[in-house]
């Protein structure tokens, strides 16, 4: 690779590819983990891999452009407004499982 | 403030009049029905070239607002739905103490569905098509909710896939083009790498929420737990905005990108959808699911439609008839969804076999259930029949005739089973016996009319047919393609 | 008024169709009225239009219901034929449904369907394009099925079920055929016949199967007759409706026009369909009648005696000879008229003495002689004796065979009418010969209002059929206007 890592900075490429591994990594989480908290997790990696690539891709050597920026912005508003209803929504599956049967809550770990 | 932003600024505005004036909040509908229908109408009946850039912003950062033949039709179809669903729930008799916040929680979902799917008819924008699916999703998985925590938490991670999937494609466009305009992509899209990767991967994502086969898992269990008022709003509403930002993007921004290969991928799809749609919903015998498959196999038309629109130099019928069907099942699944569920609650059961009776019991609910099964299977005189037949005569036309096939034995299954729940509720009472008398109470009123005005709707679509197919051609990626001249809001 | 008169018959029945959804049970006074007073209303409409069609003015009503799709209600004088019959039929059958049902559950649901039916039977015959045609096939097919289905018990429900694959898998063939058509031709409207020429002679061939076969399942052409029988299981005046007035004439009917009016006799001829499709009928013909034979329930026999008579009006219209035509138009009406008379004597039968198997008629002209004088007309005519309507449809059938050098039709006619024979004159030795059972009740034939009601329109037809026979020559009786018809064009 020729490109020094000072160019692979300015030019966001670095952070393009630092986001398509949280990606992947978050997609592989997503796939193998069966608990619904792990999962809601796994998709905030993913999450933040797509805002790095959006914020890095749009980087340029020398200004940055603030359209991607503003988009990464709403993006994350958008994310953490779900993540918070998702963990509601498990919260509150746990309880009325919790309620219905009290010993049944250890089978809903398989952990893996 | 023109009418077209109030399409989304009063929808929200009512969510938050409904979340402070938390119980009454339930009698905003009868404000909200008639003036977002009149808005609606207003929209649908303005001059063929009306599109309005929203703030003081140019493209590509500004964001247009196009009122397209789509938009129009979809988002009078949304305004009668929901209105019609409102009235429904608001008539609802008061549930058991211990429902009652869950019966708060339903109308700010309803409104904040209202915006996001009025938001996404009319926005060219793919990020603010990525908010609006947020909120159409948000809005969809609480209102699921309300009948399964389990069904609904399944929806939601799958949908947040979907949308993670479709946010990465927009995040790629934006690297590549340096836009997110829909009509400024169909001018510079070229079909290298990047633009194949983006277009899949929103593609994928869209495909998740539209519930088309192979990945509608979530949808059956989803839509069949729900609340009556809120699977109606899930089957018409939800599904149909992922739809429509499918076509946007397969029709116009990517329009020079797209290959017949992949069209074909798309519509094959959509023909397995509806033979496997149909196959499940004939083996079910509970009422609800087989309405929900029913849905499965009835997103399969949207999408066979693709190859056909595609296919031709001429495609009005064609594009005429995938738009008027996703109108016509918005309509007829939507009173399907509500008479099912005063059916079911009459009878005290969730299975096909406990309806006998009813046609004696209720003939209006049963009616407004048999009129939608009509539209729903395509027969005339009916929305569904129109767009059907516009479909069939588009796919004979280009000899496509596995299509036709498809579309001919769709419409054949969708008879086996949509009468087989109609023709139990000819059936004598189950199990005659003393206790039958005290059968559940028959609904008349408000309740019962909503499910039928729909299902009427559905049906007089069919005496619209050109109206609607010149309404659906407004504007069309096909029709002449406009060069939009940025100019600051009036 | 000219233009809207072919939209007045269809106004009409929507009427009394929607009155009777609405009214509830106990108004049901207001219901017969309303019933009663539009379809008499509608008799006089069409003998205006009768008088002013004989003259040869064509009435048109036309909308564009899709781009490129017209829809188009017509009103020549084969559409006319049609109507006068559904018409006055209908008028009839509505008199005497009220009398058979009484007061009974669903009454207002069955009636609205009913008017929906005769609607669509009108609509079907004033069809001026394929799709318009289509539109109202399908819409009989709807409108019958809560008929068929009206008792709601496991055998009608069956019924209905069975009803609804034949009719739907056939109306998705003739549509396919259709759509395919119009793709080779664009839209096709029955009063200017499309140019066939160029089309590859297997194309055409396919397309006729595939519409003949699905129009074929209403008009119950073996081996798609499989429904009729089983439709049994709905009320009498059901029967009536779907053997006489609507359902299996309305495939019929189509058939007809898609010879005639779509692809026209000369390219017929050229493909050489028209002797396997009169073959095909022959064979329905016979094996109609052979399964008539064998049944001892009376319904049943009549209703396999329908699959044979019906085909007649195929076998006229395959052969392609004037007289043929003539014949198979002319048994359209006299069928009608004929079949509703047995229809609703046995519904008479079975209203008022439980007579529904052919081994309980001992002695049935006895007690019920109107009835069965009634019943006698009309059998007789079946077998095509004179004077009775039946022989004049024979007559010309066996005219148009040896015009068209297709005598091998002339013994099928004769073997029919022997079967015809040995099928009913047995009904006719026992109820007059033969002496009751000691244990049934002695009854008043016509003592209530209701009982009049419930017998007189039997009568009425029978007398009809009869005097269809008599006066054949007069320029208004059936044959006169099938003539009419044939001389107007349908010749050229």
């Amino acid at each position: 690779m020729d490109l020094p890592l000072p160019v692979l900075l300015s030019t966001g490429h670095l952070y393009a590819v630092t986001g398509a591994a949280l990606v992947g990594l978050g997609l592989y989480a997503f796939i193998t983990l069966r608990h619904p908290l792990r999962q809601l997790l796994a998709v905030n990696v993913v999450g933040a891999g797509i805002f790095l690539i959006l914020g890095g891709l749009g980087r340029g050597p020398d200004a940055t452009d603030p359209f991607p920026q503003a988009l990464v912005i709403t993006g994350i508003v958008v994310a953490v407004a779900l993540t918070a209803f998702g963990a509601a929504m498990i919260v509150r599956q746990a309880q009325t499982r919790a309620a219905a049967k009290p010993a049944a809550d250890d089978n809903e770990n398989p952990a893996p | 403030m023109s009418p077209l932003d109030l399409l989304m600024a009063a929808p929200l505005g009512f969510m938050a009049a409904a979340l402070m004036l938390g119980p009454s909040g339930r009698w905003l509908i009868l404000l909200a029905a008639p003036l977002m229908a009149g808005l609606a109408l207003w929209l649908a009946l303005l001059p063929p070239d009306a599109a309005y850039l929203v703030g003081q912003w140019d493209l590509p950062l500004g964001i247009l607002l196009r009122a397209d033949g789509v938009a129009r039709l979809m988002i009078l179809a949304t305004a009668l739905v929901i209105g019609a669903v409102g009235l429904h729930a608001l008539a609802e008799p008061p549930e058991k103490p211990g429902h009652a916040a869950q019966a708060e929680t339903f109308w700010p979902l309803v409104y904040l569905m209202w915006a996001g799917a009025n938001a996404g008819f009319l926005t060219t924008d793919l990020f603010n098509l990525y908010v609006t699916l947020e909120m159409v999703s948000l809005a969809a998985v609480a209102l699921a909710a309300m009948g399964s925590l389990a069904a609904a938490l399944r929806y939601f991670m799958i949908a947040l896939l979907g949308s993670l999937a479709y946010l990465l494609g927009v995040a790629l466009t934006v690297a590549r083009y340096d836009t997110v305009d829909v009509i400024l992509l169909a001018q510079v899209a070229e079909a290298d790498l990047a633009t194949l990767l983006a277009l899949g991967l929103m593609t994928a994502g869209l495909l998740i929420k539209a519930a088309l086969f192979p990945m509608h898992g979530w949808l059956p269990p989803a839509h069949a737990a729900a609340p009556a008022p809120a699977s109606a709003l899930l089957s018409a509403i939800a599904v149909k905005l992922g739809f429509v930002i499918l076509v946007r993007l397969w029709f116009e921004a990517f329009a020079a990108v797209t290959g017949p290969a992949a069209l074909h991928v798309l519509g094959g799809l959509g023909a397995a959808a509806v033979i496997y749609g149909s196959i499940q919903a004939m083996r079910q015998d509970r009422l609800k699911p087989l309405v929900a498959y029913s849905t499965v196999a009835q997103v399969g038309y949207l999408f066979l439609a693709f190859p056909l629109v595609a296919g031709t130099v001429e495609p009005s019928g064609a594009w005429a008839g995938m738009t008027l069907h996703g109108v016509a099942h918005m309509l007829a699944k939507a009173a399907m969804f509500l008479a099912a569920g005063l059916m079911l609650k009459a009878v005290a059961g969730d299975r096909i076999a406990d309806l006998g009776g009813l046609a004696q019991a209720m003939p209006l609910t049963v009616t407004a259930f048999g009129l939608a099964v009509v539209s729903l299977m395509g027969l005339p005189p009916s929305g569904g029949f129109t767009a059907k037949f516009l479909l069939l005569s588009a796919a004979i036309e280009q000899g496509a005739f596995l299509y036709a096939g498809v579309l001919v034995i769709g419409g054949l299954l969708a008879a086996v089973y949509l009468f087989r729940a109609l023709s139990a509720c000819f059936a004598p009472l189950a199990g005659a016996g003393p206790d039958t008398a005290s059968r559940g109470p028959v609904t008349g009123g408000v309740q019962a009319v909503a499910p039928l005005a729909l299902a009427g709707l559905a049906i007089v679509m069919g005496f619209a047919g050109t109206a609607l197919v010149d309404v659906s051609a407004i504007e069309a990626p096909w029709a002449t393609p406009t060069v939009i001249q940025p100019e600051a809001a009036p | 008024m000219m233009t809207f008169a072919p939209l007045l018959l269809v106004f009409l029945p929507l009427v009394a169709a929607g009155v009777s959804f609405a009214l509830p049970e106990r108004l049901s006074a207001w219901r017969n009225a309303a019933n009663l007073g539009v379809a008499f209303t509608k008799l006089l409409v069409v003998a205006y239009l009768l008088n002013a069609t004989e003259a040869g003015l064509v009435f048109e009503w036309r909308y564009e219901f899709l781009p490129g799709h017209d829809f188009v209600l017509r009103l020549d004088r084969l559409a006319l034929l049609f109507v006068t019959l559904s018409v006055f039929l209908w008028l009839l059958t509505t008199i005497y449904a009220i009398a058979y049902f009484d007061r009974g559950p669903n009454l207002p649901r069955f009636f609205g369907f009913f008017n929906l039916c005769v609607l669509a039977a009108t609509g079907v015959a004033m069809s001026g394009t394929a799709i318009t045609f289509f539109l109202f096939y399908e819409l009989l097919t709807l409108a019958t099925w809560p008929l068929v289905a009206h008792k709601g018990d496991d055998k009608s429900l069956r019924a209905g079920r069975i009803y609804l694959s034949y009719t739907l898998a056939g109306s998705v063939a003739f549509l396919a055929g259709i759509l395919w058509l119009q793709s080779l031709v664009g839209a096709i409207e029955f009063a200017a016949p499309p140019d066939l020429t160029g089309i590859p002679a297997l194309t055409l061939t396919l397309i006729f199967i595939l519409c003949i076969g699905g129009l074929g399942v209403k008009a119950a052409i073996f081996p798609l007759h499989g429904w009729l029988p089983e439709a049994m299981a709905a009320p009498a005046p059901v029967s009536a409706l779907l053997h006489a007035v609507a359902v299996v004439k309305a495939g019929a009917f189509a058939i007809v026009r898609m010879i005639y009016d779509v692809y026209g006799i000369g390219t017929v001829a050229e493909l050489g369909l028209g002797v396997p499709l009169a073959a095909l009928a022959s064979v329905t013909i016979l094996y109609g009648s052979v399964r008539a034979l064998m049944q001892s329930d009376l319904k049943k026999r009549l209703a396999y005696s329908t699959v044979s008579q019906v085909s007649y009006i195929i076998l006229g219209a395959s052969l392609i000879g004037p007289y043929a035509v003539i014949g198979g138009l002319v048994h359209l009406v006299h069928q009608g008229i004929m079949k509703i008379t047995l229809f609703m004597c046995a519904g008479a039968l079975a209203n008022r003495m439980g007579i529904k198997a052919i081994a309980d008629l001992d002695g049935a002209g006895r007690l019920m002689p109107v009835t069965m004088a009634a019943f006698s007309v009309g059998a007789l005519g079946m077998i095509g004796l004179p004077p009775v309507a039946g022989f004049i449809s024979k007559w010309y059938l066996g005219i148009g065979a040896l015009q068209s050098d297709a005598a091998w039709v002339v013994a099928v006619l004769a073997g029919s009418s022997l079967l015809n024979a040995a099928y009913f004159l047995p009904l006719l030795y026992r109820a007059w010969l033969l002496p009751p059972p000691p244990d049934r009740p002695a009854i008043r034939e016509l003592a209530t209002t209701r009982d009049r009601m419930l017998i007189l329109p039997a009568a009425v037809t029978a007398l009809v059929a009869l005097g269809a026979g008599i006066f054949a020559s007069l320029p208004f009786s059936p044959l006169g206007w099938a003539t009419l018809i044939a001389e107007g064009g349908y010749l050229r």
